[in-house]
Formats: structure tokens, sequence, C-alpha cells
């Protein structure tokens, strides 16, 4: 199974909370909202037409206020909830498999193998040391306790917990717990992790920390993890998509600078008022597209509108020449903006088109040049200028 | 009294009688075989008990409770109370009581755990269940003695019987409620993890509901020693036999002895089952 197939697909999944769904689905259908569903049926619509593709490997991130239906469809991922309408699809040893009509002995399966889960309040038994709550759902599996304890060993060491494992569960601090049920969940090596505010009982410190941990995990893991969060930051931290939901629907769904510049609608906005942009944007999305920038004739290409800077490109649109002020200069990785330069020395700086924005405006800082964006074969592919930063940090979109 | 009223008296006691000797013309053998078996079993653990002289069973159960809860004072006072009672003279009577009291509690047990989990799962199994027991711990004893009598003949296993009809509804309750209140996040870690029901209440709700269950255990043991002297009504030994001769022959002294050693034999066996405070979770 390789990266960049599908590991999760669900696709226009309703849930209502209802004995009876059917009357609720037809006022759905009818078009009426959320609350006159609640009147007439007395049933509680949890989520409508949601549709989402998860990739294998990457992190989707269910982002919305609370009530907005973000737990709602996590757990119908592994059927803790109903799904009323509708098919979620998980990738299962090159079959995708209907979660929401499988039979009960492959549910059991795909839950022990496939999917797992981490608990906003942790949900250790309380009665087993850090070591039998690890080895939980191996002992599910039928596992010996021996072959267990290996694995658990192991995962435990993983989230540096190895000194902790003859405590019992709640002795143990949130933060550590909430490392208990990661390993718990990685026990498993279940392929799909799903995580419902997993952080969010922590304090912002610890919260930090364990999103850190998480990412690098993740680097070799390379799980595909749904995660929820009514946080932006931390969704536009961790996630490679992130779906924004209200009222039980996704209003958007992409990429993290998608959502921060362009939102699309008020809901959207107001989160995105929030948040720090340089947390998120990289050189790739500010800058100006190359084709864009002013010739200056003879191979030459201005950065900027305001003609300080600009470099000369080979026939292969790689830099052989620049020039900064008027006097040649050298071109200088915006890595190495913090570094001394000879007296009088003329640099401009060039950054990759993944390089974070604070990066590059810490480049700008020193001179307040442009900074010539390359790709990773080196060759120019756009520029950025000051209005181009502050364009993005006060999210206007260039004319 | 309009004698019209009373004139045409409903046979409901009639009936009953009905249904008794029913079950005492088809099923007299039967009974009588269980009769004698669970007679043998709760003699005989009495016969065990006596094997042993007084002092060297109260040095086996003094280890016994330093073992459980290593509290000095505990075992000094458990010892002091068995000493005591045995030098009343009761010590037989005191070994009749606990096997009687000891056995009443395994069956309560035995059918109180599962139907309280059974109901547990099933509201609508609680609901008719409420008002049965309700009854069994309304009804005065004497209602359901005397049927019990005439199934089981005079002796200890019609004192059980009733014994376990007025202890049942305790772990039966309480198993319920320890069972609906697992929490909730637990039982899902479980599903999540993809536990069969089976699995799932032997390692998430059984667990979880322990501490209620012994709660439930430990009230039944208490409500079973309240029954001894009625138990002693109907034939069994122990020591509410000396109470209910007390109470016969106006006996203030032996009244007041053995009153106190079924006191002292009460605080024991609830001091002693109290689960010792071990480092577990509440969950
Ligand atoms: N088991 C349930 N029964 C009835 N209503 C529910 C249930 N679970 C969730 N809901 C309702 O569905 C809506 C969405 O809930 P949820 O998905 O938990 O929101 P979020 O996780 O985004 O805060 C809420 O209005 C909630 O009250
Ligand atoms: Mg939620």
């Amino acid at each position: 199974m390789s990266e960049g197939e599908t590991a999760i697909s669900i696709r226009n999944v309703d849930i209502v909370f209802a004995a009876n769904p059917a009357p609720a689905l037809k006022l759905l259908d009818e078009g009426r909202s959320r609350e006159e569903i609640l009147a007439a049926t007395n049933a509680v619509l949890g989520a409508a037409g949601v549709s989402l593709e998860v990739k294998r490997g990457e992190i989707c991130v269910l982002m919305g206020l609370s009530g907005s239906g973000k737990s709602t469809i996590l757990r119908a991922i592994n059927r803790l909830n109903e799904v009323s309408r509708g098919e979620i699809l998980v990738a299962d040893e090159g079959q995708m498999i209907n979660v929401a009509s499988c039979e009960a002995e492959t549910l059991r399966r795909l839950r022990q193998r496939r999917v797992t889960m981490v608990f906003q309040q942790f949900a250790l038994l309380p009665w087993r040391t850090v070591r039998e709550n690890v080895g939980f759902g191996l002992e599910l599996r039928g596992m010996t306790k021996p072959e267990r304890d290996a694995v658990v060993d192991q995962k435990l060491a993983m989230v540096g917990l190895s000194k902790w494992a003859d405590k019992f569960a709640n002795e143990l601090s949130g933060g550590m717990q909430q490392r208990v049920g990661l390993a718990r969940a990685f026990a498993t090596d279940a392929d799909i992790l799903l995580m419902d505010e997993p952080f969010s009982a922590l304090d912002p410190l610890i919260r930090t920390k364990l999103q850190d941990e998480l990412l690098s995990l993740q680097k070799e893991l390379k799980k595909t993890i749904v995660f929820v969060s009514h946080d932006l930051d931390e969704a536009l931290k961790l996630g490679n998509h992130i779906a924004i939901m209200e009222g039980g629907r996704v209003v958007q769904y992409g990429p993290p600078e998608d959502i921060i510049l362009k939102p699309v609608n008020d809901y959207v906005r107001e989160f995105v008022a929030n948040v720090n942009p340089l947390n998120v944007l990289s050189a790739y999305n500010v800058m100006r597209d190359a084709r864009d920038l002013e010739p200056a004739g003879e191979g030459w290409l201005w950065l900027d509108r305001r003609r300080t800077t600009r470099f000369r490109l080979g026939p292969d649109r790689k830099v052989v020449q620049a020039e900064a002020m008027g006097s040649a200069a050298t071109w200088v990785a915006t890595e190495d903006a913090g570094k001394p330069f000879p007296e009088g020395a003329h640099v401009a700086f060039w950054a990759r088109q993944s390089t974070p924005l604070r990066h590059v405006m810490h480049a700008m800082q020193r001179d307040a040049g442009p900074v010539a964006v390359f790709d990773a074969e080196d060759h120019l592919v756009g520029a950025i200028g000051v209005r181009d930063v502050l364009g993005a940090v006060l999210r206007r979109e260039q004319g | 009294m309009e004698e019209w009223l009373t004139a045409w008296k409903l046979p409901f006691g009639a009936w009953m009688k009905v249904v008794i000797d029913f079950i005492q013309d088809n099923f007299g053998t039967a009974l009588d075989g269980i009769t004698d078996v669970m007679k043998f079993i709760i003699e005989g653990t009495t016969w065990v008990f006596l094997l042993l002289p007084p002092l060297a069973m109260i040095a086996l159960v003094a280890a016994l409770v330093w073992w459980l809860h290593r509290k000095v004072s505990l075992t000094v006072g458990v010892t002091a109370a068995l000493l005591l009672i045995a030098n009343l003279g009761y010590w037989e009577a005191l070994m009749e009581t606990v096997s009687l009291v000891g056995y009443a509690t395994l069956f309560s047990v035995v059918i109180g755990v599962p139907l309280g989990v059974a109901a547990g799962h099933r509201p609508w199994l609680y609901d008719t269940m409420r008002p049965v027991l309700d009854l069994m711990q309304t009804l005065p004893t004497f209602v359901y003695l005397i049927p019990t009598l005439v199934l089981f003949g005079l002796g200890v296993v019609p004192g059980i019987i009733s014994t376990v009809i007025f202890a049942v509804p305790a772990p039966i309750r309480l198993t319920y409620l320890g069972i609906t209140s697992v929490p909730k996040p637990l039982l899902e870690a479980g599903q999540a993890f993809g536990a069969t029901k089976q699995q799932l209440l032997w390692k998430v709700e059984l667990p979880s509901a322990l501490p209620t269950i012994m709660t439930g255990i430990n009230q039944c043991i208490m409500l079973s020693l309240s029954m001894v002297v009625i138990a002693a009504m109907v034939g069994a030994g122990g020591l509410g036999k000396p109470v209910v001769r007390a109470l016969s022959s106006v006996n203030i002294p032996m009244g007041f002895e053995a009153g106190l050693s079924i006191v002292l034999l009460a605080i024991i066996l609830d001091r002693v089952c109290k689960a010792p405070e071990r480092k577990r979770g509440t969950p």
C-alpha cells in the first residue's frame, strides 16, 4: 500500500440520532434545518451530506465549534456511531470495506487491526497498570502475555514512559496518561488513527509538547490520522488537510493555506481572524509568479516593483548574475541571513518554495529587499516583496 | 362490618395452598433431594470448622485477617471478640452461623450477580424485576417462611432459603448499579479496540463495577446475619437458637449474651470483608 492512495473515503454521510431516522432524513432532503428537524421529529441531526477523502499517511483535521458534528463523523469511522445514510469506506488489504454496513465480525477485525482510537479524556482502565493498558488491544486480539509485553515495552519506549510501566494509569499526570493512550493506540499497529480532541484536556505547554511529539512520531510511522480539534492553530499545525465543520456539514475542505488565504464564508473567516498566518504560510503561498515579474532586458528580471534588485537568468532559468541597488550582488539563502557578511557587500536573498514565511521575513528585515523563490532544482519561480508579505499577513488578496 | 362484604370471601389463601400442594406433589422427591444435599454440605462445613480446637481456629482467623489487612488494631480486635464468644460458650453456635451465613451469601452472590449484570444490560428486565425485589425485602419474613417450611421441612435448609430470599436483592441491585454506571468512555474504549460482548463484560464492565459489587456482597452478608434468629425458628442452628430459646423462657442473661455474640460477629464480618485499601483507581 503506497502513499497517495485513499485510506478513508466518506461519501454523502448523514447521521441522525434517533431510533428511526427515516422521518428526519425525509425532512433533511426537503432542505429543513437542524433546528426544524429537531422540533419536528425530536431527532438530533449529527452530520449531513459529509464527503471527505483522506489519503494514506496524511493528517486530516476536523475543525469547528462545539456541536458542529466533528466527533459524530470521527466516531462513525469506527462505527461508535451508526451511519444513517451514506458510506464510509476504509482501505483494508487492497479492498475498500464499508464500515457503515459491514458484518459485526468484519467490524471487529477492523477495530482490532486497522483502525484505532485516542480519546479526549484518555479512557484508560484505572484498575490496570500502564503496561496492561497499553497491551489492552493486543489482549482483546488473543495475543499471549509474553508476545504482548515485547510490543508494549517497545511502544512505551516510543512515548518515553518505560519507567512508568508498572504504575497504575491514574497515578500519572494528564500528559502522561495521554501518552499511554497514544501507546495503546500504536500497540495494535493499526494504520488508521482516530483522535478526538486528544490534547484538549491538557494545559497549553503540555499540549504543545504532545503536538510536537505526535508530529515527530508521524514522520516515522506515517499513519493515516483523523484528528478532531476546535482550535484552528492546532489544526493548522498538524493538518495536511483541514475540514471546517458547521452545523453538521463540511463547509470547507482543503490544505491549511487555502483555509487561511481563501476562507469560504464568515464562519471560517471568524476562525482565521484569530490565527497567526506566519505559522502556516510558506514562501510559495505569498510569492508573485516569475512570469509576472518585470523584465529588465538581456535576461534580467526585476524582483520588486521599486526596481532595487534584479536577477539575470541563464537559458535553464537558473540565476547567473545578481544586482542590488545598482551594484553586483551575491545571492544567499534565507537560512544564512543571520550570518555576518563582508563590509559593504551587496546581497540578495533567495528561499525555497517551502521556506516558512517567517524565515523570509527575517531575511527581509536585514535590508528590506525582495526575496527570490527557487524550486528544488534552483530554477527561479517567483519573488516576494514587502507588499506581498503585508498582503498575506493582512489577508488581502493581491490584485 | 357489613356482612355482604365478607360473605363471599375470595379464596386467595386456598389458591396459594393449591400451588404449594402442586409443587409438593410433583416435585416432592426433587425437593427432598435438594434439601438433603444442601443439609449435607452446610452441616459438613460446620463439622469441618469444628474439627479444629477453638484456639487454633482463632489463631488461623487472626493470621488471615493480618495477611489481608496488615492492621494491628483490626487483628487484635477480631481475636478478642472471637475469644469472648468462645468464653460465653457459643463457639459451636458461632461456627453453625458462619457456615449458614457463608452459604446464604454464596448462593445470593451466585444468583444475584448474574441477574444484576443481565438487568444492567436490559432496562426492561430491571423494570420487571424491581417490584419483585421490593416485595422480597418488604414482605414480612414469616409469610414466606411457612411455604418454605412445607416444601423443605424443618432445619437448616428452609432457614437458608428464607435468608437468600431476603438477602439476594442487595447483590442484584448493587451489581445493576455498578454495571449501569461504568463510564461510557471506558465502554467505548473497549468497543473501539474490538472487544466482543464477553470481553467487554469481563475486561471492562465487571472490573469497573467491582467496588460496587463488593459493597453489595458486604450488604448481603449483613442482611444474612440479620436473619439468623428467624432461621433458628425453623430449626437452623447457630447463634439464633439461644436467642429464640431465651425469648420463650424470658431468659435475660442468655438473650443478652447470644445477642452480643451476634453483634460481635456482625462487626467482625463487616470490617474483615471491606475491601482492603489497595492502590487502585476509582473508575
Ligand atoms: N449519542 C448522541 N445522541 C444524541 N445526540 C447526539 C449524540 N452524540 C452527539 N449528539 C449531538 O450531535 C451534535 C454534534 O455533536 P458532536 O459531533 O459531538 O459535536 P462536536 O464534536 O463537534 O462538538 C450535537 O448537537 C450533539 O448534542
Ligand atoms: Mg466532540
